[in-house]
């Protein structure tokens, strides 16, 4: 039988958390078994949730941001992601424009990250919680072998 | 991130060492726009050893591709890791860049 495992970290709101929150991301996410290809993709879904936090949630504050990681159900991780800056709507940030490399020109070059975290984890909800702030849960289901 | 910069023909090479994420990815902008402006606008990014790319870095290679083809230049991409294209894939940027397997040939292109 798998033990339940869970991991916490909490760091300082600012973009130069990010590579300490992917080491401990990695870590959650070998200790769960998944592969070196879902290892990287929650690494990404995590760097790029975290950047979204630091880049607004916390654009004209300081605060933390709480991590933790656990093994819900066996070889499934389940990261929740908490905040405490201003309410993020994900309704608000337009889809990527898919691009004709003939009209680089006028590309737009965000909503990029919210895309990636929705095409890497199997599962993504926010939700405010009111004096508590943004609860951000992704979760990677381990891929059974075809 | 490290970033090293050299000169082959009329074509800079810029090797980019180690993560390009949103604490990085600002440094890279400023190094790739500063160039492109000091007429260094034939640039070839080396990426075999750049072990991350977040969307951060996607943003940079955009805007510096954009820049460097308002003067008359272009950014094309050499050695780059399985990881950076498969974020280049996801983003569905593969298209837009001149991609070579090395950096000898990514000179010869210009």
């Amino acid at each position: 039988m798998m033990v339940r495992e869970e991991r916490h970290l909490t760091v300082p709101g600012r973009f130069e958390s990010l590579a300490r929150i992917s080491e401990f991301v990695i870590a959650a996410a070998r200790s769960a078994g998944l592969d070196a290809d879902d290892v990287f993709h929650v690494e990404m879904a995590v760097d790029e949730a975290c950047s979204n936090v630091i880049e607004h949630a916390y654009e004209d504050r300081q605060g933390e941001i709480e991590l933790t990681c656990s093994t819900a159900e066996p070889g499934n991780l389940e990261i929740v992601i908490l905040d405490h800056g201003r309410p993020f709507d994900p309704t608000s940030v337009p889809q990527p424009a898919f691009i004709d490399p003939s009209q680089i020109d006028v590309m737009q070059e965000g909503g990029l990250g919210l895309y990636f975290m929705r095409k890497l984890m199997d599962d993504v909800h926010f939700e405010f919680v009111p004096n508590q702030g943004n609860k951000l849960t992704m979760l990677k289901r381990r891929h059974l072998a075809q | 991130m490290n970033i090293e910069t050299r000169q082959l023909k009329h074509v800079t090479v810029v090797t980019v060492v180690g993560r390009v994420d949103s604490a990085t990815a600002p440094e890279l902008e400023k190094k790739l726009h500063d160039l492109i402006e000091a007429d260094s606008s034939q640039l070839i990014l080396d990426l075999k050893d750049t072990e991350y790319m977040s969307s951060a870095g996607l943003r940079v290679l955009v805007s510096s591709l954009k820049l460097a083809k308002k003067k008359g230049g272009d950014l094309r991409l050499a050695q780059i890791s399985t990881r950076v294209h498969e974020v280049l894939d996801l983003a569905g940027l593969t298209p837009v860049f001149h991609i070579h397997p090395d950096v000898v040939e990514a000179v010869g292109s210009f």
